[in-house]
C-alpha cells in the first residue's frame, strides 16, 4: 500500500499555502513532514484528511484515487488525523468520546464500546477510565484516546500534527514507541513537526516544506545541517543573548497559595528581580497560567502575600496592578488580547492609557501609523485585528504595551509564529528586560525556555515541582520534570 | 385533587412539546429564539385550518408545518448566511406574532373543533394515576411520547450522541465525518415542528379557539427559559413544564383569596419561572455544583459549548 | 468606496423594501382587502392631516428614544429585552410625581420627566446587576423584569391608584392639566418631546462616535475579556450602558404618560421597546439611521390603525410590514456578506457539509 499526493494546490486569498506539492509514502513507514510554522504542512494534511478541499491535484491511496471533499471521505478511506490540540468533547465521558461518530446500529451499545476501548487500548498499554469526563485528561492522554479511537475505526494512514507540544517526556517516549509499532504493523504514519530533533529521532524519511512548496526529501539518518538548510534556505543565526544585571525585586510571592478551579498551587515563595527572565514550564493546565494571572492581579491568592515593586498588592484590583507597572499578555491573541472588529488605530486609542473624553481621529491615525512603522506591523490603521496574521497580531500586542513596564507576564509569546517572527518578538522583549523589566513567561517550547530564561519553574499538577537554573539544566531533565518525574 | 393534577398535566402539554422541541434544537447548537412567535402563529394556524377543514389532524399538521418553516428560516440565516441567531429569532418572533394577529382576525372568537377525549381503556381505571395520566387525549399522550422519545434518542442512540457532538464542538464532530450543518438544519426543523404541535395543542385542546393576544401568550418565552432551567435535558425540561403548570394552578387558586391581585396573579408564574433561572445561574449555586459532582449532575446548567455559533470550515 | 459597493448597498435596501411591499400586497389580497385602498389608508392615516402627522410624531418620540438607548446597549453587546419594562418603570415614576407633587407646569413637567429617567435607570440597573452579579442572561432577566413591571403597573392601576369609584384597567384618573406635556399649535405637536428626542439621538451619536467612552463600550461589547485586560472596567461599563438605555427608555415612559395618555395605562409601553430593537437592527446599529427609520415605522404603526377602523383589517398589518422589512433587510445583508466571502475565497471555496 502506498500513499501519493500529486501536485496539490491550495490558495487562501493571496496566500499560496500549497503550491504544487507532491508526496509519496510507502506502507510501514514513519514519514516526517518538516517545516517552519506557516510552511504549509498543516494545510496539506488537512487536505489529506478531507477537512478542506484542494484547489487542484489528487490523492491516491493504494492505487485508488480518493474523493476527499469532507472528513467523512477521509474517515471512510481510513485516513485519521490527530490534531495538535486533540478535538475531544470536553464535558462528555471518555467512552462517549470514543464512540461518537463511529458506525453501528441505532442503539449505542456502551458495554460493547467499553470493551472495545479496553481491548484496543491494551495493545499499547494505554489505560482509560471510560466514565471520566474527557476534560480531566491531560493533552497526552487525549492524544492516546484519539489514537485508540482512530485505530479502532480502522485507520490505515495516521497523521500526527505537532503531537509533542504540551506532553511530558514519558508520554513522548510512549508515543514514539506506539508510532514505531504501528509503522511496523504496516500503517502509514505521517509525523508533522517543526522540531528537527524529534523528526531526526523517529522518522525514516523526511519531506521538508518551505513557503508552500516541497524543498527536498531525505532518507534518515541525514546530516542536520542539510535539513536546516532545506527548512530555512539559508543559515539562520538567532540573535545573541547577553545576560543582564539583576536589580531590585519586582515580584515577590510570600507563601502564596493560589487556586483556580481544580488547580491549587500551595505556599509558593518566589522572588523575581529587575532584569530577570523566569520561565514557567509544565503541561497545559499545570498551574503556569494561574501564577501568571495571580501576578497580573486577575486572581486573588487564597492566602499568603503578593508584592509588586515592594508594594503589597495582595487582593487588590487589576487596575492597581496596571498602575504598578504590570503588563499581562495572554496566549489567545484574538480571544483575550485583541478585539475582533476594532481597527489597529482603535486598539492604540484604547491601550494608550490616555483619558481624554473626546477622540481626535486624525491624531489617532498619526499615532497608529507611527507605531505601525516602529513595530513593522503589516497592516494599516484601519485594518481590523482579525485581518492581521498571527505574527502581526503579536506585533500589535507588543506595540500596545505601555512604555514603562516593571513586570511583563507572557503566556506562550511565540506560539504559532515562524522563527523569524519569534526571534523578533524576543528581541523586543529583551529590550524591555535591558530597560529593567522583569519577565515571567510560560511556554511549551523547551528550547525557548532554555534559551531565554535565567531560572525555570517546573509545574506539575498545580505545584511547583522544582526551580531550575536554566544554564545548568537540559532539555532531557526538563522533559522529565514536566511529566512529574525526576531524571534518574 | 386528581382533577387538578390531571388538568395540570393537560395544560402543560403544549409547553412540553415546545420546551422539548427547543431542547433538541439547542442541543444541536442552534438557538431558535422565535418560539414565542412560532407558538402563537402555529396556534392560530392549527385552529384556522381545523376550523376551515373540520379536521383536527390537518390543523396539527399545518401547525407543525408552520413551526418547521419558521425554524428553517432561523437555520438558513444562521448556517448559510452566518447571521446572528438571536437577531433573526427575535425579528421572526415579532413578525410571527403580528402575522398571527393579522391572519387570525377572521377566526377570533369562533367555535372550532377540539381534540376528542380518549381515555386509555385499562390504564385509566388505575386509582389516582389513571385519572391523572391516562384520561386525556392523543395530544396529551403525544406529549408523554415526546418526553420519552427525546430522552431515548439523545442519550441512548448513536444519532443522538452524534447530535450532542454537533452542538458541543462542531469542528470535532465534523472531523469525525458527521455532516454538521445538515444535521443542524434537521434538528432545528424537528424542534420547530414540535413547537408547532405545541401551538396547536394550545388552540385545539388546552384553550379552544383563537383569541388574539391571549392565546398562548408568553408561553414561548417560558419554553425558552424552561430549556435552560432543564439543563438541556428533556426530562428536566418536562419537569420544568409541569412545575410551571403547578405555579399557574396555584395562582389560579389564590385568586379568590386575594381578589385585589386578580390581574397580577396570572403574571406571577411567568415572572417566577424566569427568576428560577436566577437560581440556576447564580454564581453561588454554580460554585456549589463545581465542588460536588452529584450536585452538579442535578443542577448542571452548562449549555452545549457550540450553542449559537455558526460552523464553517475555514 | 467603490461604485460597486455603493450600488450593492442601495440594492441591499431597495430590494427588501420592494419585496416587503409585495408581501404586503399579497397579505392584503389574502385578507380580501383592496390593496391600493389599504395602502392609501396607511398613507392618509399617518401623514394625511396635521392631526395625523402629530400622532405620527407622538409615536416617533418613544420609539426613537428607546432605539437610541438600545444603540448603546447593543454596542455593549447586550440584548436589552428589558427595555419595555424600563419604559413602564419610567411611566410609573412619572405618574407618582404627577399625583403626589403639586406645582405649576414649569416645575411639574421637568420633575416628571426626571422621575421617568430615574425610574428607567433603576429598572435597567436591576437587569444589569442580575447580569453582572448573578450571571443571568439579560434576555431572560429583562423578560422577567418586563413581566414584573407590567404587573406592578396593573396593580397600581386597579389598586392604590385606581380611578375614583370603579377600578378599571383602562387606567388611572387623568392627570391634572399642569401635568400634561404642553403641545404646540392646533395640531398639538408635541414639540418638547420632539426636542428631547432629537437631543437624545445627537447625544448617542456623538457618544458612540467621538468619545473614549463609546470606543471602550464597543470594546466591551465585542470582547469583554480583552477589554478587561486593557484596563477597562467592564462591569462598570456594562452597567453604564444599561443605565443610559434605561434612562432614555424611562424618559419615553414619562413622555407617554405626560403627553400621550395623560394617565397611567397598562399598555403604556406600547410595544415601543421591542419595536425599537427592530429599528436598531434595521439601522445596522448605527445611531445616524435610527431617527428616519423610526419615523417610517411610526408612520406605519399610526397609519395601520386606520385599517381596522375602515377596512375591518387587523391593525397588525403595520407590524407585519415592519417585521418583514427588517427580516428581509437582515437576510439581504447576510446574502451580500456571503457573496463577498465567496468572491474573496476564490472559485474553489468549500461547500458546507
Amino acid at each position: 500500500m502506498s500513499l501519493e499526493l500529486r501536485d496539490i494546490h491550495k490558495t487562501f486569498g493571496h496566500v499560496r499555502a500549497n503550491d504544487g506539492v507532491s508526496l509519496s509514502i510507502e506502507a510501514g513507514t514513519l514519514h516526517g513532514l518538516l517545516g517552519e510554522n506557516g510552511a504549509g504542512k498543516s494545510t496539506l494534511m488537512k487536505i489529506l484528511s478531507g477537512f478542506i478541499s484542494a484547489d487542484s491535484g489528487e490523492v491516491v491511496l493504494d492505487g485508488t484515487r480518493l474523493e476527499l471533499s469532507s472528513p467523512r471521505d477521509g474517515v471512510h478511506a481510513g485516513v485519521g488525523m490527530l490534531h495538535q490540540d486533540p478535538l475531544v468533547f470536553l464535558p462528555f465521558t471518555v467512552l462517549d468520546n470514543f464512540l461518537l461518530g463511529s458506525p453501528g446500529g441505532p442503539r449505542v451499545d456502551r458495554r460493547a464500546g467499553a470493551r472495545a476501548l479496553r481491548e484496543t487500548a491494551d495493545r499499547f498499554g494505554f489505560t482509560f477510565d471510560p466514565n471520566a469526563p474527557a476534560r480531566s485528561l491531560t493533552v497526552g492522554e487525549r492524544q492516546q484516546l484519539e489514537i485508540t479511537r482512530l485505530l479502532w475505526l480502522g485507520a490505515r494512514v495516521l497523521i500526527l500534527d505537532e503531537p509533542t507540544t504540551g506532553i511530558s517526556a514519558t508520554q513522548r517516549t510512549t508515543l514514539f514507541e506506539v508510532l514505531r509499532t504501528l509503522a511496523d504493523e504496516g500503517m502509514i504514519v505521517i509525523f508533522v513537526s517543526h522540531k528537527l530533533e524529534e523528526v531526526e529521532e523517529i522518522c525514516e524519511r523526511v519531506t521538508v516544506m518551505r513557503r508552500g512548496v516541497v524543498v527536498g526529501e531525505a532518507e534518515m539518518p541525514c546530516p542536520t545541517e542539510r535539513l536546516v538548510e532545506m527548512m530555512f534556505g539559508r543559515v539562520f543565526t538567532e540573535s545573541e543573548l547577553t545576560p543582564s544585571p539583576l536589580g531590585e525585586p519586582v515580584l515577590e510571592l510570600d507563601r502564596a497559595t493560589l487556586r483556580e478551579r481544580t488547580i491549587t498551587t500551595s505556599e509558593l515563595s518566589l522572588g523575581v528581580r529587575e532584569g530577570e527572565v523566569v520561565g514557567l514550564a509544565g503541561l497545559e493546565g499545570s498551574g503556569q497560567r494561574t501564577l501568571l494571572r495571580a501576578a497580573a492581579g486577575l486572581l486573588r491568592p487564597v492566602s499568603g502575600r503578593l508584592r509588586v515593586g515592594g508594594r503589597d498588592l495582595t487582593g487588590r484590583g487589576y487596575r492597581e496592578f496596571l498602575e504598578a507597572g504590570v503588563h499581562y499578555l495572554p496566549a489567545g491573541r484574538l480571544e483575550e488580547g485583541l478585539v475582533s472588529g476594532l481597527t489597529v488605530a482603535e486598539h492604540f486609542l484604547l491601550a494608550g492609557g490616555a483619558t481624554e473624553f473626546f477622540l481626535d481621529s486624525a491624531e489617532a491615525r498619526r499615532q497608529a501609523e507611527t507605531k505601525i512603522d516602529d513595530y513593522s506591523i503589516v497592516g494599516t490603521p484601519d485594518s481590523t485585528a482579525e485581518s492581521l496574521s498571527g505574527g502581526n497580531q503579536q506585533r500589535l500586542l507588543l506595540a500596545m504595551m505601555p512604555p514603562a513596564i516593571r513586570l511583563l507576564l507572557l503566556e506562550h509569546p511565540t506560539r504559532g509564529l515562524d522563527i523569524e517572527s519569534a526571534d523578533w518578538v524576543w528581541t523586543r522583549l529583551v529590550e524591555r528586560r535591558d530597560e529593567g523589566a522583569a519577565i515571567v513567561f510560560a511556554s511549551a517550547d523547551l528550547d525557548e525556555l532554555l534559551r531565554y530564561s535565567d531560572r525555570i519553574l517546573v509545574f506539575f499538577s498545580g505545584e511547583v515541582l522544582k526551580i531550575l537554573d536554566a544554564r545548568e539544566t537540559s532539555g532531557e531533565e526538563l522533559g522529565h520534570l514536566i511529566g512529574g518525574k525526576e531524571l534518574v | 385533587m386528581e382533577a387538578t393534577l390531571a388538568s395540570i398535566v393537560a395544560a402543560a402539554s403544549p409547553l412540553v412539546y415546545a420546551a422539548i422541541g427547543e431542547t433538541i434544537t439547542e442541543k444541536a447548537g442552534v438557538v431558535n429564539l422565535s418560539l414565542e412567535g412560532t407558538l402563537r402563529l402555529s396556534a392560530m394556524t392549527g385552529f384556522a385550518i381545523s376550523y376551515v377543514t373540520g379536521s383536527v389532524l390537518l390543523g396539527f399538521l399545518a401547525a407543525a408545518g408552520v413551526g418547521m418553516l419558521i425554524a428553517s428560516i432561523v437555520a438558513f440565516a444562521s448556517i448559510e448566511l452566518r447571521l446572528n441567531q438571536i437577531a433573526v429569532g427575535f425579528v421572526l418572533t415579532l413578525l410571527a406574532i403580528e402575522l398571527s394577529s393579522f391572519l387570525g382576525n377572521p377566526y377570533v372568537g369562533q367555535q372550532g373543533p377540539g381534540v376528542p377525549s380518549m381515555p386509555i381503556p385499562l390504564l385509566s381505571d388505575i386509582p389516582f394515576l389513571g385519572k391523572v395520566l391516562f384520561d386525556h387525549n392523543l395530544s396529551v399522550y403525544g406529549s408523554y411520547l415526546v418526553i420519552v422519545g427525546a430522552y431515548l434518542f439523545i442519550f441512548k442512540t448513536r444519532r443522538g450522541l452524534d447530535m450532542q457532538g454537533v452542538g458541543e464542538r462542531p469542528e470535532a464532530a465534523f472531523a469525525r465525518g458527521i455532516p454538521v450543518n445538515r444535521l443542524r438544519y434537521l434538528y432545528t426543523m424537528v424542534g420547530g415542528a414540535l413547537a408547532g404541535i405545541g401551538g396547536a395543542a394550545f388552540s385545539l385542546d388546552v384553550q379552544l379557539g383563537w383569541r388574539e393576544g391571549l392565546t398562548a401568550k408568553n408561553y414561548g418565552w417560558i419554553a425558552l427559559a424552561i430549556v435552560i432551567f432543564g439543563g438541556w435535558n428533556p426530562i428536566r425540561a418536562a419537569f420544568g413544564a409541569y412545575l410551571f403548570g403547578v405555579l399557574q394552578t396555584v395562582a389560579l387558586k389564590l385568586q379568590p383569596v386575594f381578589p385585589g391581585l386578580s390581574q397580577i396573579l396570572p403574571l406571577l408564574p411567568f415572572a417566577l419561572m424566569i427568576f428560577a433561572l436566577v437560581l440556576v445561574y447564580l454564581r453561588l449555586f454554580r460554585d456549589l455544583a463545581d465542588r460536588h459532582p452529584l450536585l452538579r449532575r442535578l443542577l448542571s446548567a452548562d449549555p452545549p459549548s457550540g450553542l449559537g455559533t455558526a460552523f464553517h470550515r475555514e | 468606496m467603490s461604485g460597486r459597493g455603493w450600488a450593492a448597498r442601495t440594492a441591499g435596501i431597495a430590494v427588501p423594501v420592494v419585496l416587503a411591499f409585495v408581501v404586503a400586497v399579497v397579505l392584503l389580497q389574502l385578507a380580501g382587502a383592496p390593496p391600493l385602498e389599504a395602502l392609501g389608508l396607511l398613507w392618509d392615516g399617518s401623514v394625511g392631516s396635521a392631526a395625523k402627522v402629530s400622532d405620527t410624531l407622538a409615536a416617533w418620540v418613544p420609539l426613537t428614544l428607546a432605539a437610541a438607548g438600545l444603540v448603546v446597549t447593543f454596542a455593549a453587546g447586550l440584548w436589552n429585552i428589558g427595555v419595555e419594562g424600563q419604559i413602564v418603570a419610567g411611566a410609573i415614576f412619572a405618574t407618582w410625581v404627577a399625583r403626589e407633587v403639586s406645582g405649576p407646569a414649569t416645575v411639574l413637567i421637568p420633575l416628571m420627566l426626571l422621575a421617568g429617567v430615574l425610574g428607567g435607570v433603576l429598572w435597567a440597573l436591576l437587569a444589569g446587576i442580575l447580569k453582572t452579579r448573578g450571571g443571568v442572561n439579560e434576555i431572560f432577566g429583562g423578560l422577567g423584569l418586563d413581566f414584573v413591571a407590567s404587573g406592578l403597573a396593573i396593580y397600581l392601576i386597579i389598586g392604590p391608584w385606581k380611578r375614583a369609584g370603579i377600578a378599571s384597567t383602562s387606567g388611572t384618573d387623568l392627570f391634572r392639566s399642569e401635568a400634561w406635556l404642553p403641545t404646540v399649535g392646533v395640531a398639538q405637536v408635541p414639540a418638547i418631546a420632539i426636542g428631547l428626542t432629537v437631543a437624545a439621538v445627537i447625544l448617542v451619536y456623538l457618544l458612540m462616535r467621538g468619545t473614549r467612552f463609546g470606543l471602550r463600550l464597543k470594546a466591551v461589547g465585542k470582547n469583554a475579556r480583552s477589554a478587561h485586560l486593557m484596563g477597562i472596567p467592564t462591569e462598570r461599563y456594562t452597567l453604564a450602558a444599561f443605565a443610559l438605555c434605561g434612562g432614555l427608555a424611562g424618559l419615553a415612559g414619562a413622555v407617554q404618560v405626560s403627553g400621550v395618555f395623560h394617565k397611567l395605562v397598562p399598555s403604556v409601553s406600547g410595544g415601543y421597546g421591542f419595536l425599537g430593537i427592530l429599528v436598531v437592527l434595521l439601522a445596522g446599529f448605527r445611531a445616524a439611521w435610527i431617527a428616519p427609520i423610526a419615523l417610517f415605522f411610526a408612520a406605519v404603526a399610526v397609519g395601520s390603525t386606520q385599517l381596522s377602523l375602515r377596512l375591518d383589517l387587523d391593525s397588525s398589518l403595520g407590524g407585519v410590514l415592519q417585521g418583514v422589512l427588517v427580516l428581509l433587510v437582515i437576510l439581504a445583508g447576510g446574502w451580500q456578506a456571503r457573496r463577498a466571502r465567496r468572491a474573496r475565497a476564490g472559485p474553489s471555496s468549500s461547500e458546507e457539509p
